[in-house]
């Protein structure tokens, strides 16, 4: 699974990423324009967030809490005094003709992220990945290309929506320290729950909250760093590491082929599976970066930065230790931890539900349900109270699994309005456990059965699930199994 | 000293002007005059001075996140060159971003 595989020997994939994060602010970067995602096109835009003569930009205190929060969640050094910078290019997606960014002085600086992959002998390897920097910006605005298949070459016209440009961004930036494509989707994976997990994000890849492009060059062992091109359009973790993969064997095959690898930005094709060249690259001091006049620079004294340290949450791998450490297995708590469902998990915890059970709950039903139906937990409205009523269910005998399911899909279908104790009286869901009507169907089943009774009574054992699921059949699954499985072996051995 | 014209051909370029030779040639030296201008700065700025981004004293200057009315759209769409859907309908985008 790792670069050996990927390249031959003697090769090294090298990989750094630059990951993108739109924060969760009520308002734009320099503006009070609204964030509000799908809103109508062109309906949150002002004189600043469009650079019209004479507009002063003014930075948004919370974007800059939030970037210090995220800066230290990633162990980084916060500067005390940073400024912003022109980043001049012409683009019709950001109307100033420039972005503001940060160039020397970013906000954040030297962090790091721990990651866990599987190694080659399946066990769990922790690799650490640099962090060079954290720095503000801005989004820029959305275009539509307008006749072809909205990739850019060949639009006869783009349309730009300005709403969305001036939203805060911060980019963070890694050291090229990754050498396979499964560390670089850990990467991105943990990025991700470290941003839920602060809370300046909800990081959702499709729609653009998150958004990562790849630095990948490859080198012999040893050697100076090769030339690197940049991936664009990586919209899940998946593509990530596709195109990590396919473009390390295609510079692979170009030198060993007697070419050279030219610095150039690639685009990635999801369907076809193939990275192809977008343009090759301006040099940096192309920009012109130049200090923004109209902004003065952002200070973060240590006490400022110690008052948002206190606000710091767990963070997802002390998250996931403690999880496993109540017995939660390691693949759970992962995905608890990757779909912010700790809380609900705690809270299931705090009301009486066994931790691995409400973990099971969660980390299979409830997050396949809400996949399914493209829901947030938040917006499911289950609650670890309901969650621990399920479990409870469930072990008097009330519920069997298979109820127990229908009565979660219920409470969510309410969007948590209904109790799953609610829910399972509304729909009968509740067990037969009158032990009259069972017994008669246990000896109807007995009766019609000799062959298979015979078979258990000579010592068969597992021949009794055939019985079993013959009296669920009749009592249309509500039948409790325990007490079947009792009624059926009383009733054959006496 | 006058700016090489192909310094001056990539700074026009950088801004997206056209400039012809003899434009190119008359800008040289202006440009380089503006240059020297600046430089002025070198001689009396010594190494323990901080660049200068502007004239203010460092202030803490912030905004609360707090929402404030945008624009209506039909101002907004009022400086565009043509409206589509209503978005800025702008000719088709060639490579050239940052
Ligand atoms: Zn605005």
């Amino acid at each position: 699974m790792t670069s050996q595989a990927l390249l031959d020997d003697g090769w090294e994939l090298v990989v750094g990423l630059e990951v993108h994060v739109e924060l969760q602010t009520n308002t734009k970067m320099w503006c009070g324009c609204s964030t509000v995602f799908g809103d109508e096109p062109n309906t949150n835009v002002c004189e600043v967030c469009t650079g019209q003569p004479g507009a002063l930009p003014v930075a948004n205190e919370q974007a800059v809490r939030d970037a210090i929060l995220l800066g230290l969640a990633l162990q980084g050094r916060i500067a005390e005094r940073c400024r912003f910078h022109r980043k001049n290019y012409f683009y019709p997606d950001l109307a100033k003709n420039y972005q503001i960014s940060q160039y020397d002085t970013p906000l954040v600086t030297d962090g790091e992220l721990v990651v866990e992959v599987t190694g080659d002998d399946g066990g769990v390897e922790r690799r650490r990945v640099g962090i060079e920097r954290l720095h503000m910006e801005e989004d820029t605005g959305k275009s539509l290309h307008v006749g072809d298949t909205g990739r850019l070459h060949g639009a006869d016209r783009s349309l730009i929506d300005y709403n969305r440009c001036g939203i805060p961004l911060l980019e963070v930036v890694s050291h090229p320290d990754i050498r396979d494509p499964e560390t670089a989707q850990a990467y991105l994976r943990e990025l991700q729950a470290v941003v839920v997990a602060t809370g300046v994000s909800d990081a959702r890849m499709e729609e653009g909250s998150i958004r990562c492009d790849a630095n990948v060059s490859v080198r012999r062992v040893g050697e100076e760093l090769g030339t690197r091109t940049e991936i664009k359009n990586l919209n899940s973790v998946r593509s990530l590491g596709r195109a990590v993969r396919y473009e390390a064997q295609r510079q692979l095959a170009v030198i060993q082929d007697g070419g050279v690898i030219r610095m150039e930005t690639r685009h990635w094709d999801e369907s076809r599976g193939v990275t192809e060249v977008l343009r090759v690259k301006e040099s940096v001091t192309d920009y012109r970066y130049f200090p923004d006049p109209d902004l003065v620079e952002v200070l973060s004294p240590p006490q400022r930065v110690e008052e948002i340290a206190r606000r710091l949450p767990e963070l997802p791998a002390a998250t996931r230790a403690r999880l496993t450490g109540l017995g939660v297995p390691r693949e759970q708590a992962a995905v608890l931890v990757a779909n912010a469902a700790v809380p609900v998990f705690d809270e299931a915890v705090a009301a009486g539900a066994e931790a691995t059970a409400a973990a099971n709950w969660l980390a299979g039903d409830v997050v396949g349900q809400l996949a399914a139906e493209d829901l947030s937990l938040a917006a499911s409205g289950l609650t670890g109270a309901h969650l621990a009523e399920l479990t409870r269910l469930i072990d008097d005998g009330t519920l069997s699994n298979t109820l127990a399911k229908e009565a979660l899909a219920g409470v969510i279908a309410s969007r948590g309005a209904s109790s799953p104790a609610a829910v399972a009286a509304e729909r009968g869901l509740e067990q037969v456990s009158d032990v009259g009507e069972l017994q008669r169907i246990v000896d109807d089943v007995v009766a019609a059965n000799p062959d298979t009774v015979a078979a258990i009574r000579s010592g068969n054992d597992k021949a009794i699930g055939a019985l079993v699921g013959q009296v669920m059949k009749a009592t249309k699954g509500q039948a409790d199994p325990r007490k079947t499985n009792e009624l059926l072996r009383t009733a054959i051995h006496g | 000293m006058a700016l090489p014209p192909d310094e001056v051909r990539h700074v026009a370029r950088l801004a997206r002007l056209a400039l012809t030779d003899d434009e190119v040639a008359e800008l040289a030296p202006q440009l380089s005059r503006i240059l020297a201008y600046a430089e002025h700065v070198g001689e009396v700025a010594a190494d323990d001075v901080e660049p200068t981004t502007h004239p203010f004293a460092p202030a803490d200057v912030t905004r609360p996140d707090e929402r404030r009315p945008s624009l209506s759209r039909d101002d907004v769409l009022a400086a565009a060159p043509q409206v589509e859907d209503h978005r800025f309908a702008v000719p088709r985008i060639v490579s050239q971003e940052g």
